[in-house]
């Protein structure tokens, strides 16, 4: 039962802000605060229990399930891992991070903002505990209208645009999902004579052939526009740059991240062989990304639009982590995604920031800015060098591993991959160069990091600090997970090998399979 | 069994009603005319299928004209209400006044 | 004793670490104390490690501490170890005694500095990080050594942020290292997937079985650590970097840029020799792009004004020796070279500090001038490290290490004799440029601003420096000078034995004799040219070919202006034009379209309900008629 809390406990808050008075809108902050606290202690309590024996315990530490729609074969399953989990601990702790940042730079129509904060932050949840695809389905739509509202009503001068390319692209790669997941009930169903969104059941039966394909690609063309992936990532510097700062740490920090985990939880167990078909391609596309992505983020002047195009950049690193098909790579994915959400969080909080003091987000006025606010320029230094992957810090764990795991498979992708870390480091350092050294631009006058700022920013160092050097705990915990989808890709590989036959060539049974010839589409 | 139209006859004058009734709608202006001639329209419609009802002795021809009926004075309440409002908005009831109505932003 | 090697690399870490979170509101004094006593407590550290080693039964034995296991993932692991052979002794030894003795220079020199605190943090964060480069038993935990003295250079080179050209010449330092960075990062991708693991003694164990001699994974990978190597100790065609930064205090110079980091090319060279000996190519290449080197950054050093860009370019030569005997398989000798030239240059940067620190920070040498009987120990000392860097035959440390590497050029099989001219020349060209900075600087009419003597927290380390630089000569010294073999002992265990030469003393002894006479032709040049008739020198200058190659050769032969057009403005240009991002061009097209359409259709609605009217009555026939004839 304790799982439901998790998403309860934020949708409450959420609907509590709702209908706080007008006069009284500030409580609407502390609400919010209270309501991630209690999810922390929930989470922690339940994590704590079930986390003591990494080596012993199963995949799943909690789950639970609930009759919805029987009929449809539709039920609330929810269940964690040690992927959730670490998801999970970063979606709380962004979301706290969100509500402070925002406490100066949000005056009007506190109440609701903070409804939609927590209501996008209990479809987040949601999305990393449901396993049923139809709840997933209505949880990844949830997190949707929110954020579409935080874009547009708080947004910056260009907000309306922004939001509706934001809602366009990702409703459109939600119906892409959507239509996946239907195709795959109807086809499974038909298969195995039982029409169910159930996650384990699906997983008994494993859909090959085009139809598998086909139904791979709608699922990767859903995740990869939240992920985002070239060619459809260009909703991102809009959303990112027009989105307020919490709405730009949460974008960056925890949506993106639900594509990549959608791809982990769903594409690569659901669809073993097709995803080993279509490996190199979406590598491809990964690494062009990488390159693509940084070009864009050094030729920027907007510096929420330069770290936004980073974020293109960096989930290339995690998107070829994902399909390089190696334990190694999907560790390091896995902890690319969490010092991404870590780095790219505080990065947006800083630029945030500085556009709360100066107004103004456009690079070539500023610059100099060491001379004002010396501990501010020295954190975003921190995060500029997690950036361009300096060892030490997280994001070089992530980016390394992702590449030594990938070289074995994709080596010429890996070497250019690698020249990625090239172009890091001229955009990393071109954007430390403009905004905080060199002459002091312009009469700003302002002050340096408050007691407020340098709690809220201090935690993001040490933490990027500290998986830089022991990320053992978070290898650990996802472990499991990791080990379960290369088991899955074992098994593949053995069936093949014992049938004679090459790898990627349609049909093949792991306990029982579906080609497209047998399926005839019909209604339960 | 008394002796029973033509099915033929029954829709011919269906269709002639419902042909006046559509030259009503598209020539008329004036409001009232227009749901008068819809009224007409609807009641075409049920004459047929009273009439269809009849030839293969069946009951749903005359359910349907029920639903007919009680959906016409559905919508004549609410035609009279908008026709209503027109007026006191346009002070007319010619409905090419309301062309102002249209989105403009063409 | 060896239990405590953990310290050295701790005490400078915990240092930084004081000194960036309380920094500027502790005294000036502690700063000091803080900055300079953590890597003291190094040096002391090291000192007393050192002593046990080289006392210890066997001496010389290797030694590994495992700090923490840093990753072990999925079948990857790197473990945070430390290793301690002969090699890392002499690193370790050379990156804390001269970075103390520059830590404790730097109390005077940057004594006005505002930011003095922050200066002492990122200097004890380099010698963390060099001492962790090179302690590691670990490629990937050497690799985070490598990119945090990278690090450390780029925030000391744009130390002082307020001037656009240091923080463009830090950028620059930064990204042209990291290009060599990110071709070794393949590199140990490369080693990893054909060994299963990082740990350096393990692949240089398992190399020799598993590769042939000149194999191609085996020259791939040491290709691709050399392009690490090159971006590091900025040799051809990497070098680009180290005048411009330059822009730094200078004991960072002296520091950074002439005794530690700079050499960690030559260091990771010599740790994964077996690797280059495995690609006989490869290794063949480093004597080239050394002895290239040599001779390209030494003319570069002939014609400078500016002091300290002299200094650099003598830098990037003398390196390019290390490189020349590490190509050639003489291991140890490039290691001694490495020694001895962080001795005497790094004595020969702080005395350019005391120079410029007297004179109002002047950097060109031209504007100098006759400093010898105003600031006496500074120049007696400068003069020890010029004539060590020139190599002065008998008494200075320079002498016997580049001798060395001469012998070895000329009486290694591997090596030609166009290799061992090339040094010859490189020798002679050394003499002229080092004595002229000398001439120039100390001798001749007294120009400039004078301000006063440097403190004698500055003058110490100098004379140290000075005596360090002519002692560490005498612990090898060759066959024909009393064959003393303190240094290639030490290094014994770690390196194979040089191969056999079979010549006799006499040729040896020749051979120490050519090339002590092209130090001191070059001596002589730079007394006649910059001295005794400075005329001569601006006569060849003003000659229209003479002003040509001097021009040439005071642009570092045009690499920068290279690059500047073939990469980075192309580079530029390419973003530049893709600012707007042409994948959202596209995706606004199709929005285009679809409002196209809109307005399209929008034409249609007219207002006049009977219109509507129509329209549905058209298409309830329309389809009505097709239900009928289908």
């Amino acid at each position: 039962m304790t799982l439901e809390w998790l998403i309860i406990i934020p949708l409450a808050a959420a609907l509590v802000n709702l209908v706080v008075p007008r006069e009284q809108e500030g409580v609407a902050r502390w609400i919010s605060l209270a309501a991630l606290a209690a999810d922390l202690v929930v989470l922690l309590l339940i994590g704590g229990g079930n986390w003591s024996l990494p080596g012993e315990r199963g995949l799943w530490m909690v789950q639970s399930n609930h009759q919805w729609i029987p009929q449809l074969g539709i039920s609330l399953q929810f269940a964690m891992d040690g992927l959730s989990f670490v998801m999970l601990i970063l979606t709380v702790l962004l979301g706290v991070a969100s509500v402070v940042c925002s406490w100066t730079e949000i005056t009007e129509r506190v109440g609701f903002f903070h409804f939609n904060l927590m209501a996008v932050l209990s479809g987040i949840i949601g999305v990393f505990l449901s396993l049923d695809l139809f709840v997933f389905y209505f949880f990844w739509e949830l997190m949707l209208v929110p954020m579409y509202f935080l874009i547009a009503i708080w947004g910056h001068e260009n907000r309306k645009y922004a939001a509706t390319k934001f809602f366009v692209f990702t409703q459109a790669g939600g119906l892409l999902l959507l239509a996946g997941i239907v195709a795959l009930y109807f086809v499974h169903g038909n298969a195995s004579g039982q029409y169910t969104f159930n996650y384990f059941e699906i997983l008994q039966v494993q859909v090959t052939g085009r139809a598998g394909f086909f139904i791979m690609l709608a699922f990767i063309a859903g995740f990869a526009v939240k992920l985002p992936a070239i060619p459809v990532h260009t909703w991102l510097p809009d959303a990112h740059t027009e989105a307020p700062t919490a709405g730009s740490v949460i974008l960056a920090g925890l949506l993106l991240k639900t594509g990549a985990y959608g791809i982990i939880r769903f594409v690569l167990p659901l669809f073993p062989s097709s995803v080993a078909e279509i490996a190199w391609t979406v590598n491809l596309v990964a690494v062009v990304g990488i390159l693509y992505g940084a070009v864009l983020a050094f030729a920027q002047t907007d510096m929420k639009r330069l770290v936004a195009y980073t974020s293109v950049s960096h989930m290339g690193f995690v998107l070829l982590g994902l399909f390089s098909q190696s334990a190694m790579a999907l560790q390091g994915a896995v902890m690319q995604m969490l010092c991404h959400g870590i780095s790219t969080g505080a990065l947006f909080i800083l630029v945030g920031m500085l556009q709360e003091r100066t107004h103004t987000r456009d690079m070539t006025r500023l610059g100099g800015l060491w001379d004002l606010a010396p501990r501010m320029s020295g954190v975003a230094m921190v995060f500029a060098l997690a950036s361009l992957g300096l060892p030490g810090l997280g994001n070089f764990v992530g980016e390394f591993l992702v590449m030594v795991g990938a070289y074995k498979t994709f080596p010429w992708l890996v070497v250019a991959a690698a020249i990625g870390l090239v172009l890091a480091t001229i955009y990393a350092l071109d954007l430390m160069r403009r905004l905080f050294f060199g002459p002091l631009k312009g009469s700003w006058s302002f002050a340096d990091l408050s007691l407020r700022e340098a709690v809220l920013t201090i935690p993001f160092v040490v933490a990027i600090v500290a998986l830089g050097v022991f990320p053992g705990p978070v290898f650990r915990t996802v472990q499991p997970t990791v080990d379960s989808l290369a088991k899955a890709g074992k098994e593949l590989h053995q069936v093949q090998s014992s049938l004679g036959e090459p790898s990627g060539n349609g049909a093949v049974v792991v306990k029982q399979s579906i080609t497209s010839r047998e399926i005839r589409w019909r209604m339960p | 069994m008394i002796a029973s139209v033509p099915l033929e006859h029954s829709l011919l004058a269906a269709a002639v009603l419902f042909a006046l009734g559509l030259v009503g709608v598209l020539v008329r202006r004036n409001t009232v005319f227009v749901l008068m001639s819809i009224e007409i329209m609807l009641n075409a419609a049920g004459l047929a299928f009273v009439a269809a009802g009849a030839r293969w002795g069946q009951p749903d021809g005359q359910i349907m004209f029920i639903l007919i009926l009680s959906m016409a004075a559905a919508e004549v309440s609410v035609g009279l209400a908008l026709a209503f409002q027109f007026y006191r908005h346009f002070k007319s009831l010619d409905l090419d006044a309301g062309r102002t109505m249209r989105d403009w932003h063409v | 004793m060896c239990d405590l090697l953990w310290l050295i690399p701790a005490a400078p870490l915990v240092g930084f670490l004081i000194l960036i979170v309380l920094g500027s509101r502790i005294a000036r004094t502690a700063v000091s104390v803080i900055g300079v006593g953590s890597v003291g407590i190094s040096a002391v550290t090291a000192i007393l490690v050192g002593v046990d080693v080289i006392g210890g039964t066997p001496p010389g034995d290797a030694f590994s501490l495992l700090m923490w296991q840093w990753m072990n993932v999925a079948g990857f692991s790197a473990e945070a170890t430390l290793y301690l052979d002969g090699l890392s002794l002499v690193m370790m030894l050379v990156v804390t005694i001269v970075g103390f003795l520059i830590h404790l220079f730097s109390v005077g020199y940057m004594a006005d500095d505002e930011a003095f605190s922050r200066f002492f943090a990122y200097m004890n964060l380099f010698v963390s990080s060099m001492l962790i480069l090179v302690l590691s038993d670990n490629l990937l935990f050497l690799y985070l050594g490598w990119e945090g003295v990278g690090l450390c250079s780029y925030l000391l080179i744009g130390f002082w942020y307020r001037e656009p050209d240091n923080v463009a010449a830090a950028n620059k330092a930064f990204i042209v290292t990291r290009i060599g960075d990110t071709a070794m990062a393949i590199g140990l991708f490369l080693l990893f997937y054909s060994f299963d693991t990082l740990n350096i003694q393990a692949i240089l164990a398992a190399a020799p079985q598993q590769w042939q001699p000149g194999a191609t994974t085996a020259v791939l990978a040491a290709a691709l650590l050399l392009g690490g190597a090159l971006g590091k100790s900025a040799q051809l065609p990497l070098q680009t970097w180290l005048p411009d930064a330059m822009a730094g205090p200078t004991p960072v110079s002296a520091l950074i840029h002439a005794a530690t980091m700079v050499t960690a090319g030559v260091y990771l060279i010599a740790r994964t020799h077996v690797l280059f000996e495995l690609a006989p190519q490869v290794q063949f290449a480093v004597a080239v792009i050394g002895v290239l080197t040599v001779l390209v950054a030494g003319c570069s050093a002939l014609v400078q004004s500016d002091i300290k860009k002299a200094l650099a370019y003598s830098t990037i030569s003398q390196i390019g020796y290390m490189f020349l005997a590490l190509g050639i398989g003489a291991w140890s000798a490039a290691i001694f070279h490495l020694a001895t030239h962080a001795c005497f240059k790094s004595l020969l940067f702080l005395g350019a500090g005391a120079v410029m620190l007297s004179n109002h920070h002047e950097q060109n040498m031209f504007k100098l001038g006759g400093l010898r009987s105003r600031m006496p120990v500074t120049f007696v000392t400068f003069l020890v490290g010029a004539l060590s860097l020139a190599a002065l035959p008998l008494v200075t440390g320079g002498f016997y290490s580049k001798d060395l590497i001469l012998w070895y050029a000329w009486a290694s099989p591997v090596s030609t004799w166009w290799i061992w001219a090339g040094g010859l020349v490189g020798a002679l060209i050394t003499g002229v440029y080092a004595l002229r900075m000398v001439f120039l600087t100390f001798f001749g009419e007294a120009k400039g601003h004078f301000t006063g003597r440097p403190g004698l927290v500055m003058q110490i380390p100098l004379i140290i420096l000075a005596v360090l630089s002519v002692l560490i000569g005498f612990v090898q010294t060759p066959h024909s000078l009393g064959n003393i073999e303190l240094f290639s002992d030490l290094l014994r265990n770690v390196f194979p034995a040089p191969a056999e030469v079979s010549a006799t003393l006499s040729t040896e002894a020749l051979m120490q004799i050519i090339a002590g006479l092209a130090c001191l032709a070059g001596i002589a040049i730079a007394y006649i040219f910059f001295l005794r008739s400075p005329r001569w020198s601006s006569a060849v200058a003003e000659n229209p070919q003479g002003a040509l190659l001097h021009r040439f050769w005071f642009m570092g032969w045009g690499f920068d202006r290279l690059y500047d057009r073939t990469l980075v403005r192309p580079f530029v240009f390419v973003a530049r034009i893709n600012r707007r991002d042409v994948v959202d061009v596209v995706v606004t097209c199709i929005a285009l379209t679809t409002e196209a359409f809109h307005r399209a259709l929008s034409l249609g609605q007219t207002g006049k309900i009977r219109h509507y009217a129509v329209g549905m009555a058209i298409g309830a026939i329309i389809t009505i008629g097709i239900a009928v004839l289908l």
